[in-house]
C-alpha cells in the first residue's frame, strides 16, 4: 500500500505538461498576432481558433467516455469508470468554453448573444446531459452500481445527440431565424487564408495536447482516489471484525 | 413463457396495479391540467399567439406530468422488492422492460385523450386531425420508451423524483422538438412533407430506444 | 444409502461491494435430499451468498454449476428449478393474494394457473384471504404468501433467507413440517440461520461462514444444539487466530 505514496511522477507526463503549455502559448500568439485580421468580422473572429478547438476537445472527451463506458459494461473493470468520469469532466469544461466563445463571437456580428445554431445548441444540450451525469453519480452510493448506471447513462446521452442535432437542423431549415436585419443561418462562413489555416490547425493541436495532459492527470487522480477508498474501507472492515 | 407472453403478463400486471390504486392517473391528470392553465396565463391572450402555443403547451405538460407515472412504474417494484421476484424467474429481462413500456404508454395515451380536447377547449381550436393522432401515438411511445428506461436507472436512488426529470429532459429533446413542431404544423396547415419529416425523426428515436432497451436494460436492473 | 447427486457446485465465489470484500473465494456444494444451513454472524455474507446461489446476484468471479449445467448461458432453464424465500416478500401490495400467485405462475410458464394458485393458497393456509389485497394482510400472512410464491413452480432447490420472520409458533411448525417433507421427497433446501436450536433440529448439514469463506462443514446427524454451538465457537475462534 506504500506504492501510492512512493510512486514517482511519470517523466512522460511532465514532458507532456510542458509541451502542452508551450504549444498553447504559441497557439495564442498565432491566433492573436500571426493570423491576419479578418476583413468582415474584425478581430472578434480570432475567437474562432479556440472555439472550434474547444468543441473538438469537448467531443473527444465525451467520445472517450462513451468508449470506456461500453468497455466497462463488458468487462466490469473499475479503472474504466475512472476513465469515463475523466472524459466527461474534461469534456464538460471544453464544451462550456466552446459555447461561451461561440456566444462571444455571435454578439458583435449578429447582434445577439445566441444564434440557435444547431451545432452550438446541441453542444449546450450535451452540457446538460453530462451535468446530469455528474448529478447521477452523486446520487448513487455503491461504487459498482454507480459505475454501471452512469456508464449506461453516458451511452444513452451520447447516442441521442445526433438526433438532437438533426432535429434542431430541420427546425432551423424550416424556420430560418433572422438576425440583425438579414436572413442568415447564424453560422460562420469566411474564407481562410493560409496563415489562418495554420493558426487554426495549430490551435487544434495545442488543445489536443492540453486535453491529453488534463486527461492523464485526471486519470491518475481518479485511480489514486479509488485506491485510497479501498484502503480505508479495508481498514474499517478489519476493525469491525476484531 | 414466450417473450411476447412475458411482455403482456408484465403489461397487464402494471395496468391492474394502477386500476387498483388509481393514484397515478388522477395525479398525472391534475398536474397536466394545471400546467396547461399556467402556460396559458403566461402567454399574452392574443388569438394568434395562443394558436402557436398550443403544441408546446400540450407536449411540455405531457412531459412534466408523465414523470409521475414513470417514477411510480418502478416504485411499484421496489416496495417489496418485487423486481427481484421477476429477476429470479426464467424470463428474458428486456421483456420486463417492454411490458412496463406498454403500460406507461397506455397511461400517457389516456392522459393525451383527456388533455387534447380540454386544451382545444381553452385555446378555442379544433385539434382533431389524423396527423395529430399519429404524432401523439409516436410521441407518447417514445416518451414511454426513454422514460421507462431512465426510471429504471433512477428507481433505486434515494431522491428518484428529483433525478428522473434531470436525466430525462435533456435526452428527450429531439423527441419533444419533433412532436411539438409536427403538432404545430398539423394544426396550422403545414406541408405534409414537413409533418412527415418529423414523424420520421420520432420513429427513428423510438427504434433507437427499442434497441437500447433490448441491449442495456439488463445492466440497469442487475444486482437488484 | 441414498444415491445422491450434486445439485449445486460453486467454486471460487468472490463478491465485493465496491472495495468491501464480502465473499472471498468461497466453495460450496449441495446435494439432493439434504437441508443445508449456512450459519454466521450478521454481516458475514449469508444473504449475499444465498442471493448469488439463487442467481439473483452475480458473483464477481467464480463458477456455478447446477444439476451439472453451468450457469452461464443457461440462466433461464436453471432459474426454472430454483426458488427463493427472503425477508422481502417480492409481492405486489396492490394486488390480491391470488393475483400475485397468478402473476408468478405466468412468469414461470405454468399451466393450470388458477388451480395451482388455489392449491398453493391452501398449502400456506391463506385460502380465505384469496381476494384480499396484500397490503391489508398481516406481516405473517404476507410471509406465508411469499413462501407459497416460491413453491408455486415446484423448485428443485429452495433457498430460504431467515424465512420464519413474522411467523408465529404454530405457523413456523407447519412450515418446518412442510419443508421436511420437501427435503425427504428429494428436494434440496438451503437456508441461512443463526439459531443453533433450529439448525440442529432440522438440518442435515451445517456450514459455518466466517470472513467470506466456508470454514467448516458439519454433519448434523445425532448432534444436538449445544454440541453444535460449541463446535461453532471453537471453529470460529480458531479462524480468528489463524
Amino acid at each position: 500500500m506504500d506504492s501510492i505514496t512512493k510512486k514517482p511522477f511519470p517523466r512522460a507526463l511532465l514532458v507532456l505538461d510542458i509541451l502542452a503549455a508551450v504549444s498553447l502559448a504559441v497557439a495564442l500568439w498565432m491566433a492573436l498576432v500571426y493570423a491576419p485580421r479578418e476583413l468582415v468580422m474584425g478581430d472578434v473572429q480570432r475567437v474562432f481558433y479556440f472555439h472550434v478547438a474547444s468543441a473538438w476537445t469537448g467531443m473527444l472527451g465525451y467520445l472517450l467516455a462513451v468508449i470506456t463506458s461500453i468497455a466497462f459494461l463488458r468487462t466490469g473493470k473499475m479503472n474504466l469508470d475512472v476513465a469515463s468520469l475523466a472524459g466527461i469532466e474534461i469534456g464538460l469544461v471544453f464544451t462550456a468554453l466552446c459555447v461561451i466563445s461561440g456566444s462571444i463571437w455571435a454578439r458583435p456580428i449578429w447582434n445577439t448573444w445566441w444564434t440557435w445554431d444547431p451545432r452550438l445548441t446541441t453542444a449546450f444540450i450535451m452540457e446538460l446531459i453530462y451535468a446530469a451525469y455528474l448529478l447521477l453519480r452523486r446520487g448513487v452510493e455503491d461504487p459498482a452500481q454507480r459505475a454501471r448506471l452512469s456508464a449506461v447513462y453516458a451511452i444513452i446521452g451520447f447516442i441521442t445527440v445526433p438526433l438532437t442535432f438533426l432535429s434542431i437542423r430541420i427546425f432551423r431549415t424550416i424556420h430560418p431565424v433572422i438576425f440583425g436585419g438579414e436572413a442568415s443561418v447564424g453560422s460562420s462562413n469566411f474564407v481562410m487564408s493560409s496563415q489562418m489555416l495554420q493558426a487554426f490547425l495549430f490551435s487544434l493541436f495545442a488543445f489536443t495536447l492540453l486535453f491529453a495532459a488534463f486527461y492523464w492527470h485526471r486519470l491518475r487522480l481518479g485511480l489514486r482516489q479509488q485506491q485510497i477508498e479501498a484502503i480505508e474501507l479495508q481498514r474499517r472492515q478489519d476493525e469491525e471484525e476484531e | 413463457m414466450t417473450y411476447f407472453a412475458t411482455i403482456m403478463l408484465v403489461f397487464r400486471k402494471d395496468l391492474l396495479a394502477e386500476r387498483r390504486s388509481r393514484e397515478i392517473l388522477s395525479s398525472m391528470l391534475v398536474f397536466a391540467l394545471l400546467s396547461v392553465i399556467i402556460f396559458i396565463f403566461s402567454f399574452e391572450l392574443l388569438a394568434d399567439l395562443q394558436k402557436a402555443a398550443f403544441a408546446g403547451t400540450l407536449w411540455v405538460s405531457l412531459c412534466f406530468a408523465g414523470t409521475l407515472g414513470l417514477t411510480r412504474s418502478f416504485s411499484l417494484e421496489r416496495e417489496n422488492n418485487a423486481l427481484a421476484g421477476m429477476m429470479l424467474s426464467p424470463v428474458d429481462r428486456s421483456a420486463i422492460y417492454f411490458g412496463k413500456v406498454l403500460a406507461n404508454w397506455v397511461f400517457m395515451l389516456v392522459l393525451s385523450v383527456i388533455l387534447v380536447p380540454v386544451e382545444g377547449f381553452f385555446f378555442n381550436l379544433n385539434p382533431f386531425q389524423w396527423a395529430t393522432l399519429g404524432i401523439i401515438l409516436l410521441g407518447t411511445l417514445g416518451y414511454a420508451l426513454c422514460g421507462t428506461f431512465l426510471a429504471g436507472i433512477t428507481g433505486r436512488l434515494r431522491n428518484r423524483e428529483l433525478y428522473l426529470p434531470i436525466l430525462l429532459f435533456p435526452v428527450i429533446i429531439p423527441l419533444l422538438l419533433a412532436a411539438i413542431r409536427a403538432t404545430s404544423a398539423a394544426l396550422n396547415g403545414g406541408a405534409a412533407g414537413e409533418i412527415g419529416t418529423w414523424l420520421l425523426l420520432m420513429s427513428g428515436y423510438d427504434i433507437l430506444f427499442v434497441a437500447v432497451g433490448l441491449l442495456l436494460f439488463e445492466a440497469v436492473i442487475a444486482d437488484a | 444409502m441414498n444415491i445422491t447427486s450434486t445439485v449445486i457446485d460453486a467454486r471460487g465465489i468472490c463478491k465485493a461491494y465496491g472495495p468491501r470484500k464480502v465473499l472471498r473465494g468461497l466453495d460450496f456444494c449441495a446435494y439432493d435430499h439434504e437441508t443445508v444451513a449456512i450459519m454466521g454472524v450478521n454481516g458475514a455474507g449469508k444473504t449475499t451468498l444465498l442471493n448469488i446461489l439463487a442467481t439473483l446476484l452475480a458473483a464477481d468471479t467464480g463458477r456455478c454449476t447446477y444439476f451439472g449445467i453451468p450457469l452461464k448461458n443457461h440462466e433461464i432453464e436453471i432459474r426454472r428449478r430454483l426458488g427463493l424465500v427472503s425477508h422481502q416478500t417480492f409481492l405486489y401490495s396492490e394486488l390480491t393474494a391470488e393475483e400475485n400467485l397468478l402473476f408468478y405462475a405466468g412468469l414461470y410458464g405454468l399451466l393450470g394457473r388458477e388451480q395451482l394458485a388455489a392449491q398453493t393458497l391452501e398449502l400456506v393456509d391463506l385460502k380465505k384471504q384469496r381476494n384480499q389485497i396484500v397490503r391489508t394482510l398481516s406481516r405473517g400472512m404476507q410471509q406465508r404468501l411469499s413462501i407459497g410464491r416460491a413453491l408455486l413452480h415446484d423448485p428443485q432447490i429452495l433457498f430460504l433467507d431467515e424465512p420464519y420472520t413474522g411467523l408465529d409458533q404454530a405457523m413456523t411448525g407447519r412450515m418446518r413440517a412442510l419443508l421436511k417433507q420437501l427435503a425427504e421427497s428429494g428436494k434440496t433446501i438451503i437456508m441461512s440461520s443463526h439459531s443453533f436450536q433450529e439448525v440442529s433440529a432440522f438440518g442435515t448439514r451445517a456450514l459455518f461462514l466466517h470472513k467470506g469463506v466456508i470454514v467448516d462443514s458439519v454433519d448434523l446427524a445425532g448432534m444436538d444444539e449445544d454440541e453444535l454451538a460449541q463446535r461453532y465457537r471453537t471453529v470460529v475462534q480458531m479462524g480468528a487466530q489463524g
